[in-house]
């Protein structure tokens, strides 16, 4: 565990003269889950986006300790290598699934696209891997032949894990992974998320609003506001003596049950 | 600048140039033609002409034949493996008229051979060119419909969408259910849409000593497969690729080995079989 993972160093993100994100620098270890909070508009996205390659910053730079071929720059990685590194190495969860999953073919073909992409040939072999992580993501495997159009937003959710996860990824971006479900279905992806994150040894870039979700998943946290890292430490720390008055502001603004 | 054999030709229609299409359009349609044989299955982009026939109706692959026929060449058209259908006849008729070619219906006399849906039974020759109307010339076109996409997908080689829909096929009717328009991988390179033929003639495009020409009018594209290169098709290790067979065989010639055409003959609902490639079934009687 001597390197990070992934390293970001001052990146800074503008649109025109609108700065989304500005010098956020951090490290993210092998088997950590890294909390990214704030409000709306503080460029939470637009760093994730950033980090994954999806969007090219400013300024700064990403650096990312791959399996085999040592540490790479992402945004100086050829367009082919950069795509071929996000669909083996990495998963993208998105808030909307819809965005994540192609809605038009069966869970079944959406969970092995991954595979196929790589050069997977052999139909009863994607199509068990498939069923296995249906299983995994506590997806009925009955519904295996049917397509997520059909499906309940908690469950494209769950499908957009497995097929994000099939390829056995290292590191996983999130956007809001449970944002617009409702509560019990977001616990249960909660409860979900950390099983798997914990026993595939996962690392996770975890953007949310929901500083209970971030109690929940994650172990560090950077608080941003206005494109700037305000705060970051444990997250623990960060929630119960929290430093910053715009990080106190968001811990006081939860509302008490 | 005017052909200089075109003053040699009294019987030419004065009002067109040789071939219908101009000098300078010829020569376009050529360049894309070249690009389009060195690089196997990939799309060239070309500015395609209007043609005095409504797109659908074979004006890419017309455009294509107007720039490569020449006096001394003998035309085939076919247009689902018939040599007497409308699109046919009116095509060959066509260049008979603006390229005073001689044209045949024999597959063996030809030299080039445009086609609808088909590519002809009896096996294709060194120097022979099969041209192909295409109507939807981008084979990922159904699964990703922006251009930019589908552009970045070929140039990275990306196809694990295509495999996809060949998956999904799988799930939802127990066999790749493809039965035309399958899709092929050019040279291990490029997968191509090989025009709506019937998947029975996939493998004919496999290692063809005839050159294949591919244009489609519409989407303004060229694509070709030079001769001896492989095409396969796709398809999965537990799944592979097979094509169509029958149990009748051809009612007027007796082939057990052509594409068999269904057909409806009468209200009772009396139904034969015959060879869809006109040519071949009477060469057999």
């Amino acid at each position: 565990m001597s390197t990070p993972l992934l390293s970001a160093r001052d990146v800074s993100k503008r649109f025109g003269g609108r700065v989304a994100c500005r010098d956020v620098s951090f490290d993210l270890w092998p088997g950590e889950v890294l909390g990214i909070v704030g409000e709306s508009g503080s460029g939470k996205t637009t760093l994730l986006n950033c980090l994954a390659g999806r969007l090219l910053p400013d300024g700064g730079s990403v650096t990312y300790e791959t399996r085999s071929a040592g540490s790479v720059d992402v945004h100086r990685l050829s367009e082919a290598r950069r795509r071929l590194l996000a669909r083996t190495e990495w998963g993208f969860v998105n808030q909307d699934a819809r965005e994540g999953l192609r809605m038009g073919v069966s869970a079944g073909a959406n969970i092995g696209e991954r595979l196929m992409a790589v050069g997977a040939r052999h139909y009863g072999e994607i199509r068990g891997q498939a069923a296995d992580w249906m299983g995994r993501v506590e997806i009925d495997v009955e519904r295996l032949d049917d397509r997520p159009t059909t499906y309940s937003g908690g469950m494209r959710q769950r499908l957009q894990i497995a097929r994000n996860l099939v390829s056995n990824p290292r590191l996983v971006f999130m956007d809001e992974p449970t944002g617009g479900l409702d509560v019990s279905v977001q616990a249960r992806i909660l409860d979900l998320l950390r099983g798997l994150v914990e026993g595939l040894h996962l690392s996770v870039v975890l953007v949310t609003h929901d500083l209970g979700v971030a109690r929940l998943l994650t172990h560090r946290l950077m608080v941003m506001q206005g494109g700037t890292v305000v705060e970051q430490g444990l997250t623990d720390q960060v929630l119960d003596d929290p430093q910053h008055p715009y990080t106190q502001m968001l811990v006081a603004s939860i509302l008490p049950v | 600048m005017p052909d200089a054999t075109i003053q040699d030709t009294p019987s030419q229609d004065a009002a067109y140039n040789y071939g219908y299409l101009d000098e300078q359009t010829k020569r376009m349609i050529r360049r894309a033609i070249l690009k389009a044989v060195a690089v196997p299955g990939y799309q060239v982009p070309f500015g395609g002409r209007e043609m005095p026939l409504p797109y659908g109706w074979g004006t890419g692959g017309i455009q294509v034949t107007a720039a490569i026929i020449g006096r001394e060449d003998t035309l085939k058209v076919i247009d689902q493996g018939a040599d007497d259908t409308t699109n046919a006849v009116s095509i060959r008729r066509f260049f008979a008229r603006v390229a005073q070619v001689a044209t045949t219906t024999h597959t063996k006399e030809a030299t080039i051979i445009q086609t609808r849906h088909r590519v002809p039974e009896t096996p294709l020759t060194d120097g022979q060119i099969l041209v192909f109307q295409v109507p939807i010339p981008e084979p990922l076109r159904m699964l990703e419909p922006r251009e930019t996409e589908t552009r970045t997908l070929h140039a990275l080689s990306e196809y694990g969408v295509m495999q996809v829909s060949l998956y999904e096929s799988i799930a939802r009717h127990g066999r790749i259910a493809k039965t035309y328009n399958y899709p092929v991988m050019v040279n291990g390179r490029y997968i191509m849409s090989p025009s709506p033929i019937p998947k029975f003639d996939n493998p004919k495009l496999d290692r063809s000593p005839a050159l294949q020409l591919y244009g489609a009018g519409r989407e303004k594209r060229i694509y070709a497969v030079p001769p001896h290169t492989p095409v396969n098709s796709l398809d999965f290790d537990d799944h592979p690729f097979e094509v169509e067979t029958w149990t009748e065989s051809c009612e007027l010639c007796g082939s057990t080995e052509s594409f068999l055409d269904e057909m409806i003959v009468d209200d009772t609902g009396k139904r034969l079989f015959v060879c869809s490639d006109t040519d071949y079934c009477e060469s057999r009687r």
